[in-house]
């Protein structure tokens, strides 16, 4: 690994400093899961490394703040796969956590340094597009929020600005009945990156958002109103043709080693089809949303 | 640049004061630094676990963690298993059930498995393949692993009473009860 030097702020005002004096010879470091593997490969060569783990501002935890649940950014996946509020409310997001890595990934790894890597693959993204999760960000120029919808922009390019961190990550708590999943497509059982990655929710107004990722340059989000997809009744023909228009959007890469665009294509179609089936069915069980 | 950081971390038990460079891994730092190498290098990029250790109660892929990282952390590698010259219930398992073959991946699956059943006493044979699904055994003994480390789980439980895959068979069952066994128990 090539060396830097390494930084471990005790509060956001100074790892922001540094992070703003350093411009693109920083990166800061959370989880480190896919940030190591990249130093020692030599595709990052960063001067300087700020470790962002002893932020105390940086939520530890998992709390409910008024209708949302919020996400600490230094929370890892294991704790968001196994919390009892996220499984409660948000079950595509605690399954989506569940398969990211191995356990000792899950132990690492935080739900925001995923989000900020802008994976085209990762496996928390479509979980967050259905919820209409929230990103909160601190920098030089103050808080915003940012919606998760606006937050990834391309591979590997998320919306941070230069200096901005993310602190913490917002759900709306349900308004209404609900029912979702998550559900991706590897190459072989086990830990492996996903070659459809997929979520959706069927809502008790008739609506549903489906969310897929690993078929495009970023994760995306589509709804229906009022559709058959979310009628249990309804036949595998009506079914097939209102879900059609809605992976439109795919456009798998060819040059991705891990499946053609062809096999992602036909997964998406197998799994968005599995995917509304679970969640109509939770949905009429009023179990996990 | 600063070549090296002053940490302190708790390795199996006892206290280190050390000097790091920063881009080194904790895992380079036990095997380099501190004489462990119990904990393997394999994979480096965090698939196999051989280089699983606990950090802080939680086993994690010490390849990537920076050394600094470890600063103020409690750290248990395989060497620290064992007490007072007795193997822990795990490891001795491992030996009854024949689960260690070349060894090279047994630090990381042993370690893993202490985490599994420190938070999760009683797992079912499906928790126990989730917890240890990041620890790749390139001799394939998985059978023999998930089965000591139920059995070490349920030390109570009558031998050949652990869930089993379906079709498998264990080191030192009885070969003759199988037609195409041709390996003699051990
Ligand atoms: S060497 Fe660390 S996971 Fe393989
Ligand atoms: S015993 Fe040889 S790799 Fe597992």
């Amino acid at each position: 690994m090539r060396p830097f030097t390494y930084e471990r702020p005790a509060t956001l005002a100074a790892a922001i400093g540094i992070l703003e004096a350093r411009g693109t010879e920083a990166i800061a470091l959370a989880g480190g899961t896919d940030l190591i593997i990249s130093l020692r490969d030599g595709s990052v060569t960063p001067e300087v490394v700020v470790d962002v783990k002893a932020i105390e501002d940086l939520g530890a935890t998992i709390r409910v703040d008024r209708d949302q649940l919020v996400i600490g950014a230094r929370v890892v996946m294991e704790d968001i796969a196994r919390d009892p509020r996220v499984r409660r409310d948000f079950i595509a997001l605690a399954e989506a956590a569940a398969v990211v890595g191995s356990v000792q990934i899950r132990n690492r790894a935080t739900l925001a340094g995923n989000i900020c890597n802008a994976s085209p693959a990762a496996d928390t993204a479509p979980a967050l597009l259905i919820y209409g999760a929230q990103v909160v960000a601190v920098g030089p120029g103050g808080t915003r929020r940012i919606s998760i919808d606006d937050f990834f922009l391309g591979p590997g390019v998320c919306a941070l600005a230069p200096g901005e961190l993310v602190t913490e990550i917002e759900l709306p708590l349900p308004a209404q009945p609900r029912g979702a999943v998550h559900v991706r497509r590897t190459r072989r059982r086990g830990h492996d990156l996903a070659s459809v990655t997929l979520a959706c929710a069927v809502l008790g107004d008739g609506s549903v958002r489906l969310s897929y990722g690993s078929v495009g340059p970023r994760p995306l989000l589509v709804t229906a109103e009022a559709t058959v997809l979310a009628d249990a009744g309804a036949s595998a023909e009506a079914w097939s043709a209102s879900l059609e228009p809605l992976l439109a959007a795919a456009s798998p890469s060819a040059r991705s080693m891990r499946a053609s665009p062809e096999y992602r294509l036909a997964m998406l179609r197998v799994l968005a089809l599995r995917a509304l089936d679970t969640a109509r069915r939770r949905l009429a069980e009023g179990a996990a949303a | 640049m600063i070549d090296a950081y002053p940490i302190e971390v708790t390795v199996n038990g006892r206290k280190r004061s050390l000097r790091v460079a920063p881009h080194h891994t904790l895992l380079e730092v036990l095997r380099d630094d501190l004489g462990l190498t119990g904990s393997k290098e394999c994979c480096l990029v965090g698939e196999c676990g051989a280089c699983t250790v606990m950090l802080d109660g939680r086993n994690v892929d010490s390849c990537l963690v920076l050394a600094v990282e470890a600063d103020g952390g409690d750290v248990t590698t395989v060497e620290g298993v064992a007490s007072g010259g007795r193997l822990s219930r795990i490891q001795q398992a491992f030996l009854d059930h024949g689960a260690a073959q070349c060894g090279f991946c047994i630090p990381g699956q042993i370690v893993s498995a202490e985490a599994l059943l420190a938070t999760n006493p009683h797992p079912s044979r499906k928790e126990v393949e989730e917890g240890l699904a990041g620890n790749l055994c390139r001799c394939a003994g998985y059978e023999q692993i998930i089965e000591a480390v139920l059995a070490a789980a349920d030390p109570d439980a009558p031998a050949g009473s652990v869930e089993r895959a379906p079709g498998a068979r264990s080191v030192g069952s009885d070969p003759a009860a199988t037609p195409d066994a041709r390996v003699a128990p051990q």
